[in-house]
């Protein structure tokens, strides 16, 4: 069975007048139907141009210089607009992360939504309104006859991205890219987003890529964790295999600096130093600085990627050891 | 919404008022119109007889409440120079000015609106470039300059269009207007556009930042994740949202334009409103610059208010901020 998306060797630069930022740098992952993968990285490790690279939506400029987008078998990568336009909204749909700011404020609800039907569906306006309404009662919106022909400011921040959501799904997409679609909501809030989200996609049996850098959501969520860190993909695997036993001393610090496995009162432990510049990297393991797990080879070349136990890739020469065992 | 416009026109009321006492008190300061208005030689009984005839025997506040009661009465004086009612002089000249104010704003929103979006869309090229150079020419030409050069141009080398007045009109209500007879267009077109190339740039400004700024935002980048074309993005997206601040603007601009036209009506012998304001601080003719005053006040707080209308029918926020206040 093909996977429903394929990502290969996805390399996408920025050439600006300082240089070139390689914000993604040889990216490989693939998603299966149904299924969710957690992008996680901190903040400039790529993961959000990543999913803008899937929609082909990287301005100058950026722009990819390599690999290959594949969905459901369809090379993606070297498609003029008119071929993007026909994908994004219709077969891979985007969730952002702000709900105030992705809906336009001067735009009713139904402008919005009919629009999108109307972008990819030969159907009368009053065919599409009626699946608007659909759409937006599915998602959990009360009196959707009557949210229609509100304005965005008119709903909470919660409504907003179920409005984006309901948006986003409809057309029932192959593929949904959700950037960081709870960050700006309250935790109850997303607990609610994220399983109605999750209910959705099993039902549909659309695939996920969902990007954040909140370890605690992706947990709960996501089938496969790809971690990134300055453009690169260091550590992938099934969840919990990763969260549970990390073998990157990235995915390692991060997990250990997460509040709940501090002890209370203690000063919370933290990855030194911050992430690099993607114009100044530093030779070899970008992490190696501020990595303690460092040695000479670190500094020499970039580690190959390895496959390792239980489906786990890595990009690491001196990986955490399991419990009891020597790396 | 009615609370909300209520109120604004209870505002507007106040502001005419301000003024009102203003203008007045101001151009009572100012010379003494007897001493022009009455030959030199005329006696001290002659003299008396006209200050008493004009009103100015009684004391300034009085004068200023008789103005008042006959100002809400419709009633704004009686010229000194052409002894007809104020209000109906310069009414009289209205239509010229109004149709010259609001053809130069057309043209300003038609031209300046698509070159801005263009500009913004493409600041990068050579056309966003000249677009916005161009813009600079036009906020720095002198208004008089460009339209004698236009009158150059067209009239006397190329002659396509006539050089001044006003040519033939049709008539609405008794009022005469260019518009209304397609004869009297050509008269139109360069007078208009001496008066909108200023707006031209101003409008193409607020466009060009306008679009850069909405094309950088979040519902823009979804909109276009949604797969919607380049054409609804702009077309609709972007350019409802910078319609907000260009249609704020073109609204003080059009009552900046019918107030002050003079520059642009003097060049084309244009037999506007201008013209007789001028003539009239010449002469001190009180009544009709007090008149003349007044009316742009009053017009400025009314178009003020059209727009603040119209500004919450296209921004839903405002509308519902001002209302639930």
């Amino acid at each position: 069975m093909t996977a429903t998306l394929e990502v290969a060797g996805l390399s996408t630069h920025f050439f600006t007048r300082a240089g070139v930022v390689k914000a993604v740098d040889g990216v490989s992952f693939s998603v299966q139907r149904g299924q969710v993968l957690g992008l996680v990285g901190e903040s400039g490790s790529g993961k959000t141009v990543t999913g803008l690279s899937i929609m082909g939506l990287v301005d100058r400029p950026g722009r990819i210089v390599s690999g290959s987008i594949k969905l459901a078998g369809q090379e993606l990568v070297g498609l003029s607009e008119k071929g993007w336009r026909t994908i994004r909204g219709r077969k891979i749909a985007m969730i952002f992360q702000d709900p105030m700011m992705t809906l336009n404020p001067v735009l009713r609800i139904d402008t919005q939504m009919i629009e999108t039907v109307l972008a990819h569906a030969d159907v009368s306006k009053d065919s599409a309104r009626e699946r608007c309404r659909q759409a937006l009662s599915r998602v959990g919106i009360p009196s959707p006859d009557e949210r229609l022909t509100a304005y965005p400011h008119q709903f909470s921040g919660g409504m907003r991205q179920r409005v984006a959501i309901a948006i986003a799904l409809l057309h029932d997409p192959e593929l949904i890219i959700a950037d960081e679609p709870t960050t700006a909501l309250d935790v109850t809030i997303q607990a609610q987003i994220i399983a109605q989200v999750q209910k959705l996609a099993a039902e549909t049996g659309t695939a996920i890529v969902w990007v954040t850098h909140d370890l605690a959501v992706v947990s709960g969520l996501s089938d496969r964790l790809a971690v990134m860190y300055a453009g690169r993909i260091i550590e992938e695997g099934p969840t919990a295999e990763v969260l549970t036993q990390p073998h990157h001393p990235y995915t390692a610090g991060l997990l250990h600096s997460l509040p709940i496995n501090n002890p209370r009162g203690q000063p919370l432990n933290q990855i030194p130093g911050s992430t690099p510049s993607l114009l100044r990297l530093p030779p070899g393991c970008p992490f190696g600085p501020r990595c303690t797990r460092k040695q000479h080879d670190c500094t020499q070349a970039m580690p190959p990627e390895t496959q390792g136990a239980n489906g786990v890739r890595l990009r690491c020469y001196h990986p955490v050891a399991r419990e009891g065992a020597m790396a | 919404m009615l609370a909300y416009i209520l109120r604004r026109a209870g505002q507007s009321v106040f502001v005419v008022l301000t003024m009102a006492a203003l203008v007045f008190v101001s151009v009572f300061a100012i010379g003494n119109p007897i001493d022009i208005l009455l030959a030199p030689d005329a006696d001290q009984i002659e003299r008396e007889a006209a200050i008493v005839r004009l009103g100015l025997d009684k004391p300034m506040w009085e004068q200023f409440g008789v103005f008042l009661w006959n100002m809400l009465h419709g009633d704004l004086g009686r010229s000194f120079v052409h002894g007809s009612d104020a209000v109906h002089l310069i009414l009289g000249r209205l239509p010229a000015t109004l149709e010259l104010a609001i053809v130069a704003l057309v043209m300003a929103a038609l031209i300046g609106v698509p070159l801005g979006i263009v500009a913004g869309l493409n600041s990068d090229s050579w056309i966003g470039r000249s677009v916005m150079t161009g813009s600079i020419i036009g906020f720095s030409l002198p208004n008089f300059w460009f339209g004698i050069m236009m009158i150059l141009f067209f009239a006397v080398e190329l002659q396509w269009l006539p050089s001044g007045g006003r040519g033939p009109t049709g008539t609405l209500f008794g009022l005469e207007f260019s518009l209304l007879n397609p004869a009297g267009w050509p008269n139109l077109v360069m007078p208009a556009m001496t008066l909108a190339i200023y707006k031209v740039s101003l409008v193409i400004r607020l466009a060009y930042a306008g679009t850069r700024e909405a094309m950088l935002q979040d519902y823009v980048r979804f909109a276009r994740a949604k797969g919607l074309s380049r054409s609804r993005i702009v077309g609709v997206h972007v350019l409802k949202n910078i319609l907000i601040p260009i249609v704020t603007v073109l609204g003080l601009e059009l009552g900046s334009m019918i107030a002050f036209a003079v520059v642009t009506e003097t060049v084309f012998a244009w037999p506007g409103m201008g013209k007789l304001l001028i003539d009239s601080i010449a002469r001190l003719d009180r009544p009709v610059i007090v008149a003349y005053l007044m009316i742009v006040v009053g017009m400025f707080a009314l178009i003020n208010l059209i727009v603040d209308i119209l500004y919450s029918v296209l921004d839903p926020r405002v509308r519902i901020t001002e209302t639930a206040g």
